[in-house]
């Protein structure tokens, strides 16, 4: 049966292409952002996204406010920048942190942590909520880096919509959890806020993957869900950026469904726990040439 | 018209049964590449291929960032990620905001497909019971690309094909039986 509904007419696509274009044109042009190597695909999707949410009738219109309107950029950055996570998105991926990575970074008397696009920061709090429960977060020092200052000052005060505390509370038990996540928040109406004494020794900085360069000496990098975003050559240079930020036998965790097939920087990184996208610098695995 | 070279199947609610029986009729000697999106039962990507693949007479594996989409092979996405194809058609994920409170969204795969294979595409949408997918077919039938939704009055749940046949139409709307001899017609040389 054929519907009564005849063949739609082809809308210009290319046009939207167009737009989107200009747009990342733009915004490199007037304000520095960089976003051409990004994989395109899902690019665009954020970009329409964008000008639907600010009810715009077209791209062009974000792309003229981007030019003309001072407070625009961080709209803009916002809307293309930031990746809704939860804390400890899967479980077992912290779960393999605490068991594995943790029993190594015991050993060094002074540990550097950096994580590379923490967004709103849940996984931030993750992170020294484990690292406190093991005992070692008296002695770390975490770098959570972001190229959305909006984002990081949102990270900075930990509050987040109490709607997600229940499935937060089960990860947390699930990635083997010692307390109750409820120890480590305080519930107001319908938010709640972290504890603040957990961001002790946290440092919230802006860095851009695109273009800042090496700034630390970390003993473990956590960049999850961020390269997905990126294209091949963007993919590699920030691999060879974490490469170069991490000591001898240092650990990158990257997200459960990232690969690195494409990535000839990936060579350097042996897996610790291969499903869990744990890997280990400079310490080659056996029969590698 | 130009011999589709992707198909993209699309369904949620009674899906699994659906791709179960879908799959099992695909010809072996199909040359085409095809990307699955399933709400339910992606939540271990590794189970669900190793389900469809008892009944698939191709072969099924989990749909891989940057990996090409390859002829003769069904990729499923994995669930928690939306799945894209990129122009150049290897594939892309997201974790972006839910498309209809779905990720992965059936419209993010099929919008993304369509421009990636344009005419070359086939998108089918099966049972479910939501409005995830009238969009993307849509945009594939907006492609030139072809259009195949399961009669509403035979799916375990009506609304997915419904909508879908509400906002886009089809080319072809025929029971779950009827959908496999339907591609090995339109897809084999």
């Amino acid at each position: 049966m054929n519907s009564p509904a005849g063949k739609a007419k082809a809308p210009d696509t290319s046009l939207e292409d167009i737009e989107v274009e200009l747009f990342v044109r733009a915004l490199k042009l007037r304000h520095g952002y960089d976003f051409s190597q990004y994989a395109p695909a899902s690019l665009k999707r954020r970009v329409l996204q964008l000008a639907h949410a600010q009810d715009t009738g077209n791209v062009s219109e974000l792309t003229t406010r981007l030019l003309h309107e001072p407070g625009f950029l961080s709209v803009a950055l916002e809307g293309l920048s930031v990746p809704v996570s939860e804390m400890f998105r899967d479980p077992d991926v912290f779960l393999a942190l605490r068991e594995q990575v943790f029993p190594v970074l015991a050993s060094y008397p002074q540990i550097n942590i950096w994580q590379a696009g923490c967004a709103h920061g849940q996984e931030v709090y993750s992170l020294a909520i484990l690292l406190e429960e093991a005992g070692l977060y008296e002695r770390t020092q975490i770098y959570a880096t972001d190229f959305n200052e909006a984002a990081l000052q949102q990270a900075r005060e930990g509050i987040y919509p109490a709607r997600e505390a229940q499935l937060w509370s089960r990860n947390y038990l699930a990635a083997g959890g010692r307390h109750t996540l409820a120890d480590y928040y305080s519930a107001r109406y319908e938010f709640i806020k972290l504890d603040q004494r957990l961001n002790r020794h946290v440092i919230f900085a802006n860095h851009n993957l695109v273009t800042d360069e090496v700034f630390c000496e970390a003993h473990l990098v956590l960049c999850r869900n961020v390269l997905i975003y990126f294209s091949d050559p963007l993919q590699d240079r920030t691999l060879a950026l974490f490469r170069d930020s991490l000591v001898r036998g240092g650990f990158l965790c990257l997200g459960t469904r990232e690969s690195l097939d494409f990535a000839p920087s990936a060579s350097d990184f042996a897996p610790v726990d291969a499903a869990r996208r744990i890997y280990r610098l400079g310490s080659r695995s056996a029969g590698r040439d | 018209m130009a011999a589709p070279q992707a198909i993209v199947i699309g369904c949620s609610a009674g899906g699994l049964t659906a791709l179960e029986q879908l799959l099992a009729g695909l010809d072996p000697a199909l040359p085409q590449a095809i990307a699955v999106c399933c709400h339910t039962g992606s939540a271990n990507v590794d189970l669900m291929c190793e389900l469809l693949a008892k009944y698939a007479t191709l072969p099924v594996e989990e749909a891989r960032e940057r990996a090409p989409m390859r002829g003769g092979v069904i990729h499923v996405a994995p669930s928690g990620y939306h799945l894209l194809v990129e122009t150049s058609r290897r594939f892309a994920l997201s974790v972006d905001q839910r498309v209809s409170f779905a990720r992965p969204s059936i419209d993010v795969l099929f919008e993304s497909a369509a421009e990636a294979w344009r005419e070359a595409l086939v998108g089918v949408v099966l049972t479910g019971a939501n409005s995830d997918g009238a969009r993307g077919l849509l945009k594939v039938r907006q492609g030139g690309g072809v259009a195949i939704v399961q009669d509403p009055a035979d799916a375990e749940s009506p609304t997915m094909p419904t909508v879908a046949l509400e906002l886009a139409g089809a080319d072809h709307c025929l029971p779950l039986a009827d959908i496999a001899p339907l591609l090995n017609r339109l897809c084999l040389p």
